[in-house]
């Protein structure tokens, strides 16, 4: 018998299962995103250690074009992961998902009501947002 | 009108393939009797399961154009495209072609203990009949979970269950809360325990997706998110008790 699980191909597909899906793609992206923004800034500031060149020379790196759209794309993934995960933390506690009840046809279900798809929307527009501002400062530089 | 119908082929011997057949059409055509008909009048050797053909037994769950759904409640005219692509459910290990084992699954529903746990049902005396009375407030707390068909549709889309063998999938968990809730159940803290692990509950993210694709209504995401809560200690299972009628016959 062939086993047919579809392993990462499952999480790396955003889309036919409607935003939610969407949102946790998102979400993981983000979290991916996020750490290794983490390691490669925790190797960036340790290089303080290695004196004064060392350290200015570390930093014009972060001081060019390519720099500044990561650091953009930083802080779209920070506030998207954390708006999202404000509502993730609520919801995964049951709490903004509505009463279970008798299901109707055409069955829509609570899980996936209209203020749960409104949160996605919001953290996906403060992410731009702060994307649209943070780019506005570093490239205004 | 004819659709041209493009079928996953599977034997352990031969391997993958997929055939293309043309099949006459109407309004009302499911993807079942596309099926049906390919397997009446062109290749009797498709293999495929289904039962009731009224989205009842559970049976007909295959991937149709990439997502899961009932072959049996799905119209050819709702898919709005020449081409309609059958391939077995993933996360199920295929038999031949369409049909796919579900065993691991079964085995899922069955580890979460799905059946009222209550000393007082211990029927030791034949001559009397017992009953529990339920108000329909206590009834509705489970009844949609209640109306599981054990497709497998919410299986197949589920993004956990696609990277975790050990992971229960959103249909035993949803079964599990539809139990722990019932006001006729006792055993709410042994069940917890089954589901209170590394490749349990916790590995929920809620992506949302099995309630997408669920064919009854089971919202099978809101079922695990509430069972959730009681493990968090954001909810408490209220101390309202069916009452026991008992009556001789
Ligand atoms: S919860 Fe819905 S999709 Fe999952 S097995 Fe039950 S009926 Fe099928
Ligand atoms: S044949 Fe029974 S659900 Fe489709």
């Amino acid at each position: 018998m062939k086993e047919n699980r579809e392993g990462i191909k499952g999480w790396l597909r955003p889309y036919k299962y409607g935003l939610p899906r969407f949102a946790y793609w998102l979400q993981r992206w983000t979290g991916v995103g996020l750490l290794v923004y983490f390691i490669a800034h925790v190797i960036e500031t340790s290089n303080i250690v290695n004196g004064k060149i060392a350290w200015d020379k570390m930093l014009e790196l972060t001081q060019t074009t390519q720099g500044h759209i990561i650091l953009t794309l930083v802080i779209g993934m920070c506030v998207f992961h954390a708006a999202n995960g404000v509502r993730l933390y609520f919801a995964e506690g049951g709490k903004g998902l509505g009463k279970a009840g008798r299901p109707e046809y055409p069955y829509n279900p609570l899980s996936l009501n209209n203020k749960m798809k409104a949160c996605i929307w919001v953290s996906i527009a403060l992410a731009a947002l702060a994307m649209m501002y943070g780019a506005s400062i570093l490239f205004g530089e | 009108m004819s659709v041209n119908l493009k079928i996953l082929r599977y034997s352990p011997k031969e391997g993958k393939r997929y055939d293309t057949f043309e099949v006459p059409y109407q309004r009302w055509t499911t993807v079942l009797d596309a099926l049906l008909y390919v397997k009446a009048y062109v290749d009797h050797s498709l293999a495929l399961r289904y039962s009731c053909r009224m989205a009842s037994c559970g049976s007909c769950g295959m991937l149709i154009n990439g997502k899961p759904r009932l072959a049996c409640y799905t119209k050819i005219s709702e898919l709005n495209s020449n081409e309609i692509i059958c391939e077995p459910l993933p996360n199920f290990p295929i038999i031949r072609d369409l049909a796919t084992n579900f065993d691991r699954f079964f085995t899922n529903h069955k580890n979460m203990m799905p059946y009222i746990i209550n000393e007082k049902t211990d029927r030791k005396m034949d001559d009397i009949h017992r009953e529990f009375i339920q108000k329909p407030d206590e009834v509705e707390k489970y009844l949609q979970f209640s109306y599981c068909i054990k497709c497998g549709l919410c299986y197949a889309a589920c993004p956990t269950t696609a990277m975790d063998k050990e992971f229960p999938g959103p249909q035993a968990l949803a079964q599990m809360y539809r139990y722990m809730i019932d006001s006729r159940d006792q055993a709410s803290r042994k069940r917890l325990e089954i589901i209170d692990n590394r490749h349990g509950i916790w590995r929920c993210h809620f992506a949302g997706s099995c309630s997408n694709v669920c064919p009854k209504g089971v919202d099978p995401a809101l079922g695990i998110q509430l069972l959730r809560s009681y493990l968090l200690g954001f909810s408490k299972k209220g101390e309202e008790k069916a009452v026991l009628y008992i009556s001789s016959h």
